[in-house]
């Protein structure tokens, strides 16, 4: 089970690498807070988020567009929330 | 450890603009054609390429060849070479054309032509003024061309390996090549790629700098790759450097934040362009600006608790011009750095955006290096092409929009000269190198064993940090060469990583430790070449170059006039002349580069 939950995890990770930096950043800073404690709703949400074009991802992300689907949105609002942070290392 | 073999015509290392292009060349021909890439081809860095694509369409004012070939030789600073520069500027037209057609929704003038927009350094009439040669699909340019490309090599059949890490090129004693090895990141599963034509198209190698434009996929794995199968790497001292980066996280603020009345400002609050560029000011070109704040921040007059870095103020412009003509920055200063820019200035530096330098190619996409007296042989069954190759078009310094137009030209070219290959020369395939898998093979092993090992992380920001201090974008002879050693021993704990995590589904510690492998070589392929060319020369500034009239701003032809060539056996140097020579007009003689 918890084999099951790393190759899961890993592969939402390795679906997070995008073509834009600014999305880049903003899951590494998502998994270094949630990577332990997302749940399988957390992990279907993530991953239906992940399926979106990088520009309308970021749209989202950026706050200049937004999603009428209640989960995206409060995803989404995951990973504003843990974005204004300058050190990004 | 186990692997199996899969045959191909040819094998395409790269999704991105360049690799997608020359597969619809390879398929079309009805070649088996694979392609690997790390992430799904719309996912490859291209998408991020906004500004559009040169070519001299002449849609809206008068337009030639001829003279984006001087442009590009000029921005160069005459280190690119001139008959592929030609080439290149020859092909644009065709090549945006077949775009076109490949369905990519080019924005468009009344008339229904291809609309074209001003760009740095696009000068009509031999550097007389600006003209409008850029063609772009609104702000989405590389993403809508990765589009087009990708369905019309689905029409023609070429066959996607998506989520696959190629790891190392197979290469026989003979130097010819015959495919490459590679693993499914689903399975963990090791496969060799046997081909009888190899294509190189890995992108740029950006995350070796601390600070950087590039997204985390950007590790230079097929100028890794080509590097441990013994060929050489050309002119990786020169990377092009963007003035305005946020500090910290890299992310790009566009140059019309500037445009608009944006002002750079040291410590002291000082408009400190106005004493390094007293009429562009702010407005000066890339390198005088990002030179200017560096030598601000070695000066003492940075900012920050560190001050190193410098702030972008917009504060005087009113929100409603920052909100409607700069959209997308605001979010950025909160996102990235903390700050409203309403409010309060944004901390930036510059920032490695482009590698000019990479994998030795002709005009035609093939692989050459020097044999038997022939500086430019080519490697029998290898072509690159993309930002991963060196063609040499870009010299010692890239115009904006001529990458996505070289991927494109060169893409292309690297497609159709397989294709002849493959018709007239390579019937079969040559049998697989087995001391080329072996190699590979070890390295994995060696991974997965590694005990009491370097962190990978760790060993990454190490090198990036000293790359960005030691050969940044204005360079000293005492730190280039300590950056030298400590590259060096930073290397020998690349060769030492450990991986705690040892699963085979998607591990990314596995194949972040693999990818720093490549950027590692890049590393040291850079900064080796910085340390040993002791001229200026377009992105390459030395603190130590002496501005007089024999060397104009550093620049010296009578001894720097041609391409680096690295090795990494033995982080050896070896030098090849620039082709001054192009295809079929006159060289565009030497003179000092000035705007
Ligand atoms: C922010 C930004 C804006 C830019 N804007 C412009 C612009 O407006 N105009 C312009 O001309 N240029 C621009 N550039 C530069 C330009 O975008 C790039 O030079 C160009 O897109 C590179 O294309 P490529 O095909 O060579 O590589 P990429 O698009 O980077 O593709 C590389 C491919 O290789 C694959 N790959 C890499 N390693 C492996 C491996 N080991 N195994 C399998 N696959 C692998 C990746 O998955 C990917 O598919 C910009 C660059 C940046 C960073």
């Amino acid at each position: 089970m918890a084999e099951d939950r790393r190759a899961r995890i890993n592969r939402l990770k390795w679906h997070c690498r995008r073509a834009l930096l600014e999305l880049d950043l903003v899951f590494d800073r998502f998994w270094e807070r949630y990577e332990d404690t997302l749940d399988a709703q957390g992990e279907k949400v993530l991953e239906s988020l992940l399926e979106l074009e990088d520009h309308d991802l970021w749209a989202l992300v950026s706050g200049r567009d937004a999603t009428d689907d209640p989960q995206l949105a409060a995803m989404i609002e995951r990973l504003r929330e843990v974005s204004p942070m300058a050190n990004f290392e | 450890m186990q692997y199996s073999v899969r045959k191909f015509d040819a094998v395409i290392v790269g999704a991105g603009g360049a690799g997608l292009r020359a597969a619809i060349q390879l398929s079309e021909a009805g070649f088996k054609t694979a392609v690997l890439t790390k992430v799904f081809p719309t996912r490859s860095h291209t998408v991020a390429a906004q500004g559009g694509v040169a070519a001299s369409l002449g849609n809206s004012e008068e337009d030639h060849w001829h003279w984006h070939m001087y442009d590009t030789v000029k921005g160069s600073d005459w280190l690119g070479d001139q008959d592929a520069i030609e080439f290149m500027c020859r092909k644009a037209n065709e090549v945006v054309v077949e775009l076109e057609h490949y369905g990519m929704p080019f924005d468009r003038l009344d008339n229904g032509k291809i609309y074209q927009r001003p760009f740095g350094g696009h000068m009509s009439n031999f550097g007389e003024k600006p003209v409008r040669r850029s063609c772009a699909a609104a702000d989405r340019t590389g993403h809508a061309m990765l589009h087009a490309m990708y369905q019309r090599n689905i029409k023609v059949n070429t066959q996607f390996f998506v989520e696959w890490q190629a790891l190392d090129l197979v290469r026989d004693a003979e130097g010819d090549v015959m495919g490459v090895t590679a693993m499914d990141m689903e399975t963990g599963e090791i496969v060799v790629f046997h081909a009888k034509a190899t294509i190189f198209a890995t992108g740029g190698a950006g995350r070796i700098y601390y600070s950087s434009t590039n997204a985390f996929i950007n590790t230079g794995d097929g100028v890794g790759m080509a590097a441990r199968a013994g060929i050489p790497l050309e002119d990786m001292e020169f990377w092009q450097f963007h003035p305005t980066g946020v500090a910290g996280a890299g992310v790009l603020i566009t140059e019309g934040v500037r445009g608009e009345g944006g002002i750079l400002r040291n410590s002291d609050g000082e408009r400190f362009m106005e004493r390094y560029a007293p009429n562009a000011k702010d407005l000066a070109s890339r390198d005088v600006v990002s030179r200017a704040m560096t030598t601000e921040i070695n000066e003492g007059r940075g900012c920050g608790p560190n001050k190193d870095f410098v702030l972008l103020d917009i504060t005087h412009l009113p929100p409603e011009t920052i909100m409607k003509r700069l959209p997308g920055i605001h979010e950025i200063g909160i996102q990235f750095a903390g700050v409203d820019c309403l409010k309060e200035p944004l901390p930036v530096v510059p920032t490695c955006h482009y590698q000019m330098g990479g994998i030795p190619t002709n005009y035609l996409g093939q692989v050459v290096v020097p044999k038997g007296g022939n500086q430019s042989e080519p490697v029998h069954g290898f072509y690159a092409a993309g930002e991963c190759a060196c063609a040499s078009v870009h010299g010692a310094n890239r115009l904006g929009t001529n990458s996505l137009l070289d991927l494109l030209v060169f893409g292309k070219s690297a497609g159709e000269t397989a294709v002849n290959d493959l018709r007239a020369n390579v019937k079969s395939h040559k049998p697989l190198a087995q001391e080329a898998i072996d190699r590979t093979l070890a390295r994995v092993v060696r991974l997965n064993n590694q005990k009491d090992g370097a962190d990978v992380h760790e060993t990454r920001l190490a090198m990036q940090r000293t790359m960005q201090k030691h050969a940044g974008v204005f360079r000293f002879k005492d730190m280039l060469a300590e950056g030298v050693a400590r590259i060096d021993e930073i290397a020998g704990q690349v060769a030492q990583t450990q991986i705690k995590d040892k699963s085979m589904v998607f591990n990314t510690a596995r194949i972040e430790a693999l990818e720093l492998d490549n950027l590692i070589e890049v590393a040291k392929a850079t900064i080796v070449s910085a340390n040993a060319r002791t001229e200026s020369r377009g992105a390459h500034v030395r603190d130590d170059a002496v501005d007089c009239p024999e060397t104009p701003d550093g620049r010296d032809d009578k001894n720097w006039l041609k391409h680096t060539l690295w090795y990494r056996e033995g982080n050896r140097l070896d030098y090849k002349p620039v082709q001054m020579k192009p295809m079929s007009v006159d060289t565009i003689e030497l003179k000092k580069r000035a705007y």
